[in-house]
């Protein structure tokens, strides 16, 4: 598998890389941990004639507080990312979510910020941001800007980043206390998700207070079920009250058809995986 | 005595494999680690459609691109007249299109080479292979076997006039094996005591997917043009090398070196091979190819891919009367070097362990603008075990009966070996209430059975199905006469040879050249048994036509009973040629000398010399009886009388998420009788992977095709193979009926476990779901096909599936067809 040729740098700072991107126009692409990417190279279903290796910016990678915050550097791993210990304490979510995607040795390689820049509607790491009300933290030229997940997604394979801009940091609020669960139905073990289930739920004297759902693999984008939270918000966190309230999770999606599933039993799916995934967040 | 004679327990023993150092930590040189100085390399241009009129080619971008020496066509190679061999015509009559080297003037399935590129570096050829422009005029493409058939259909070639390549029948009623199947079934009809069962099961394609991808390099720089393969028939791809190309056979060199895996897969000669040597020959220089694991999928040959129409006639009482088979085999666009026979090898084995009065098996291949099928693991058995376990499941159903207890009244009972069956063979061996009895125990059916009971009656949304699979096989391919009676081009038996070297080590020379078995290792133990010397000092060599001129290869499980035999005569050889010499050196007569563990002695005197003395005293050979020559070096042609028949119990427990369709294998036992066994490690080691790829075709693959005849799942990420995360750990066990054809008692192993496990698995799924009202489920049976079945059982109307179009749940959704630019934003 030989990719056509490209040119390649390693910039050691956020600032080289922008210029080495804008300087490589429209043909430039980021390379992070390369586990989207190479595929496709190797396919030659993209020809980029410039790639721009982040892996040489320390300051993208790694994890840290900041007050109400988890923040986390675009390069850092699926690996790191789990084995983090703020990660798990407040933002479960995203570590359970992260431990499901593919295998150990793509979890090793893989970045999130990459994940979330490819924006592969059948990643993992979408729906968990967009649940999870994430700020995308994007450098350019003219500086840094911050972006919310809701805007963040655009379309298949399409965020909110410009030419010549990079994705640096993701910012998740704490959501210390919350039960949470990601919900992912697959093929096969590796596999990418056929539908997938993101849900926090923060319960108070047995009754849902405050729920977050995000759908994986349900449109061309990270999909959040506002109809599904809206609905479990003050009910008890019962089968037969998160079911009914599982039934709008299909409100505003545009379920994919493909071989290994038609879009109404993706939608089906949909509906039995997030009476699932809420029922065992809200524990 | 010079030498302590300690006794020699190698036979069953379970060695680790002393090929897997090498292999796991990648010190050993595949065919692709071998560059000799100066190979060109070689990339094929393939066309994109299934089915077109090449109208132009434009190769002066490609010539002119960097690094490239040529870009060839068939025309340009002169190679017009040159066709791939088919060494298997089922019939006189049999419709073989000629399948050329690269296309002519007429593609038949996308993947088909249209040109080659030679660079001087892999990279230069990949590039310059999208400069080539090709020009097609779209033809029809040939898709459905049914289709395929009718009357109006678009015929694939024209000179032929039809897409059926043959018709084969097999009728116990004239071949005097049993009675009519026709009369059988009208008999069924008329009486009201007796039920008459037609089922249609698909045998879904599969793509073997072995783990080496292809790769070829011929030097011809030598006084021999030098062929390395990643094949797993270096002597076949000799002597067909010669056959096709013209090139003296003594001018030809193959090696395959380790070759990793094939599984049938690697059971061809590809183009690409005969390529390689005729640019090598017009270049002077070595050509290299190494296929990428895109093309591999596209262009090595599949398996299955059969319609069966199955009818099942029985007694009421569940006494079996008659079993008429109907095959439609996808051949693809050509007819592979073995193509036609592998649904053929079904004919001996629809019966399977039963005793059926009277059997009919009819099979029409047919050609399709699809990819090859070929050889895949079982290759014709697998197919046919399918389809007797799963209708007698249905006969069991029909009757109300327990579906094992309806097996056992229908099994040769082990008393009643030898056994002719019905399709003509002899069953030597074999004893399936002893398998059965201890997968029963092992299993705990009756307290599943119980479960399964519970969880219907409350209503469980996880349902659990019971699957059964009672087989058997013929293996060790084969006798030659067999073969002959058959039509294939050769014999079936298998060379040995053993070289008893200076210092008392061992060469052992075998035809049977492994591709991930452990043959070096098993064999190894086979001939330290045999002669008393350690494991340690003996080498097994093959895989070099050179080394091992003589030999028919590895595949349809024959390793162990045709070549490991080959090495028991061969040893037989060197111990009656040593016993001479040690008579005479020990001044005995030669009748008084007894050879044991290595040692040999004179009868009733502590007077002995061991067999690595012997071997030195003839290596010297100062003092050697006259009249005989001075080498204890034998070989060995050993020919089958008879295939050997491993059989077993398989059970398998599925549970099923009936709120999803999700599929779950909780537990698979399985019971093997494999007669005697030289190693029970990769005894083991064979079942495992064997049940995986079975189980795999229940659950997982399925090469499929858009309406335009391209390969819509070519490649990992959605072909879907299952890795140790999807599979349960496996209750296996071995009993052993020794076989009593061969002397060693074996039977062969490699295949058991994927012919077994199939319909196991898919019996388990309908199981689950048969109060439902579910009747079949196709393979693969995937949440999604287990879920509509539900859905249709209730009643409940759902959508088409669209089996060609990818979406974002590939992952890949740059590799989407309907999205070719690969839009990656």
């Amino acid at each position: 598998m030989i990719p056509s040729k490209f040119d390649y740098v390693k910039p050691a700072s956020v600032a080289d890389a922008v210029a080495a991107l804008q300087q490589g126009g429209e043909d430039a692409k980021i390379i992070a941990g390369g586990q989207s990417l190479l595929p496709v190279l190797r396919l030659r279903l993209a020809a980029p004639s410039l790639l721009v290796d982040l892996a040489g910016i320390p300051e993208l990678r790694g994890i840290r507080e900041e007050g109400d915050r988890i923040v986390v550097g675009a390069m850092t791993s699926y690996y790191d990312v789990l084995k983090d210990e703020s990660v798990q304490q407040h933002v479960t979510l995203l570590a359970q979510a992260t431990e499901t995607v593919a295998d150990g040795q793509v979890r090793h390689r893989g970045t999130l910020g990459g994940a979330l820049a490819h924006a592969d509607p059948a990643g993992d790491l979408g729906a968990v941001a967009l649940a999870l009300d994430a700020e995308m933290v994007i450098a350019g030229a003219s500086g840094t800007r911050t972006v919310p997940a809701s805007e963040f997604f655009v379309d298949y394979f399409t965020t909110a980043i410009g030419e010549g801009e990079i994705l640096t940091e993701i910012r998740f609020p704490k959501y210390t206390g919350w039960g949470s669960h990601y919900e992912k139905f697959n093929r096969t073990a590796q596999a990418w998700s056929m539908v997938a289930i993101a849900a926090a739920i923060r319960t108070e004297g047995g009754a849902i207070a405050e729920a977050r759902v995000g759908l994986t693999n349900m449109g061309t984008t990270p999909i959040r079920a506002t109809g599904v939270e809206q609905a479990l918000v003050g009910q008890p966190a019962t089968a037969d009250a998160v079911r009914a309230a599982a039934e709008r999770v299909t409100e505003g999606t545009a379920a994919p058809s493909d071989a290994d599933a038609a879009s109404d039993y993706r939608e089906h799916l949909a509906k039995v995986l997030t009476g699932r995934a809420v029922l065992a967040a809200a524990g | 005595m010079t030498a302590t004679a300690e006794p020699t327990v190698e036979f069953g023993k379970a060695r680790p494999r002393k090929e897997d150092a090498r292999l796991i930590t990648g010190r050993t040189r595949f065919t692709d680690s071998i560059t000799p100085q100066g190979t060109l390399h070689m990339h094929v241009v393939r066309s994109p459609l299934a089915h077109a009129t090449i109208t132009g080619i434009d190769k002066s971008a490609a010539e002119a691109a960097p690094g490239v020496i040529g870009v060839y066509t068939l025309a340009d190679l002169g190679a017009e007249a040159v066709g791939l061999p088919h060494v298997w015509p089922l019939t006189p009559n049999e419709k073989a299109p000629q399948r050329p080297l690269l296309a002519g003037s007429t593609v038949h399935f996308a993947g088909e080479g249209v040109a080659v590129v030679l660079a001087r570096t892999a990279a230069e050829a990949r590039d310059a292979a999208d400069l080539v422009e090709i020009d097609y005029e779209p033809l029809e493409p040939v898709l459905d076997m049914e289709a395929a058939i009718a009357d109006d259909a678009t015929v694939l070639h024209p000179e032929l006039g039809t897409n059926v390549s043959d018709t084969w029948v097999f009728d116990s009623g004239s071949a005097g094996t049993g009675g009519s199947v026709d009369e059988a079934i009208a008999a069924a009809e008329a009486d009201p005591d007796s039920v008459v069962i037609r089922r249609r099961f698909r045998q879904q394609r599969l793509i073997p997917a072995f783990m080496e991808p292809r790769s070829v390099v011929v030097d011809p720089t030598g006084e021999q043009i030098l062929m390395y393969s990643a094949t797993q028939v270096p002597h076949v791809l000799r002597t067909m090398t010669s056959v096709t190309l013209g090139v003296p056979e003594q001018k030809l060199r193959v090696i395959a070196p380790d070759v990793g895996g094939g599984f049938g897969g690697k059971l061809s000669v590809i183009p690409e091979e005969m390529l390689c040597v005729l640019l090598a020959q017009k270049l002077g220089k070595p050509v290299k190819w190494s296929e990428t694991r895109s093309e591999s999928m596209l262009a090595a040959h599949h398996g299955r891919d059969q319609i069966q129409d199955l009818t099942l006639t029985a007694k009421k009482d569940g006494t079996v009367t008659g079993l008429d088979v109907r095959l439609l085999a996808d051949m693809g666009a050509y007819l592979e070097l073995v193509g036609p026979g592998v649904p053929v090898l079904g004919a001996f084995m629809f019966n399977a362990i039963y005793k059926i009065p009277a059997y009919k098996f009819t099979c029409t291949t047919v050609l399709t603008t699809k990819t090859l099928t070929g050889a895949y693991r079982g290759a014709g058995r697998p197919e046919a075990t399918f389809g007797i376990e799963r209708v007698m499941d249905e006969l069991a159903v029909e009757l109300g009966r327990d579906p094992m207890e309806l097996r056992e009244q229908n099994w040769i009972k082990h008393e009643e070996f030898p056994f002719t069956t019905v399709a003509g063979l002899t069953y030597d061996s074999g004893n399936y209430e002893q398998a059965t009895q201890q997968a029963m125990e092992l299993f705990d059916y009756a307290g599943l059975r119980r479960e399964q009971e519970e969880r219907r009656r409350s209503g469980d949304p996880v349902q659990l199905g019971i699957g059964i699979s009672t087989f058997t096989e013929m293996c060790g391919l084969a006798p030659s006469r067999v073969l002959g009676a058959l039509s294939y081009g050769a014999g079936g038996w298998e060379a040995a040879s053993i070289r008893m070297l200076a210092t008392g080590k061992v060469e052992v020379v075998t035809g049977a050249s492994a591709h991930g078995q452990g043959h070096e290792t098993a064999f190894g133990q086979i001939v330290a048994e045999q002669l008393g010397v350690p494991f340690d000092d003996i080498e097994v060599l093959h895989g070099d036509t050179q080394v091992a001129p003589k030999g028919m290869d590895t595949y349809g499980s024959r390793s162990l009973v045709v070549g490991g035999i080959a090495l028991v005569k061969a040893s037989e050889k060197v111990i009656a040629k040593a016993r001479k010499i040690a008579a005479h050196l020990l001044e005995a007569s030669e009748d008084d000398i007894e050879f044991a563990n290595g040692q040999f002695t004179v009868r009733g005197t502590d007077k002995g010399k061991a067999i690595q003395e012997i071997a030195f005293a003839t290596f010297a050979a100062h003092d050697y009886p006259e009249g005989i020559e001075p080498s204890l070096d034998a070989d060995a042609v050993y020919d089958p009388d008879n295939f050997s028949f491993p059989h077993g119990t398989h059970l398998a427990a599925i549970e099923i998420d009936t709120e999803t369709g999700h599929v779950d294998l909780r537990k698979y036992v399985c019971v093997d009788d494999i007669g005697n066994v030289v190693n029970p490690l990769i005894a083991e080691g064979q079942v495992h992977g064997g049940l995986a790829q079975g189980i795999s075709q229940a659950l997982f693959e399925e090469a499929n095709y858009d309406d335009q005849g391209t390969l819509v799942n070519g490649t990992f990420v959605d072909y879907t193979l299952p890795s140790a995360a999807d599979l349960p750990s496996f209750d296996t066990r071995v009993v052993s009926t020794p076989s009593t054809t061969n002397p060693l008692g074996v039977k062969g192993v490699g295949e058991a476990g994927t012919i077994a496990s199939t319909p196991a698995i898919v019996n388990g799924v309908i199981d689950a779901l048969r109060h439902l009202g579910v009747t079949e489920v196709e393979m693969p049976c995937t949440s999604q096909r287990v879920w509509r079945a539900i859905q249709d059982a209730r009643g409940v109307a759902t959508q088409e599936t669209p089996v060609d179009t990818h979406s974002p749940g590939a992952g890949l959704g740059s590799i989407d067809p309907n999205n070719p630019q690969g839009e990656v934003q």
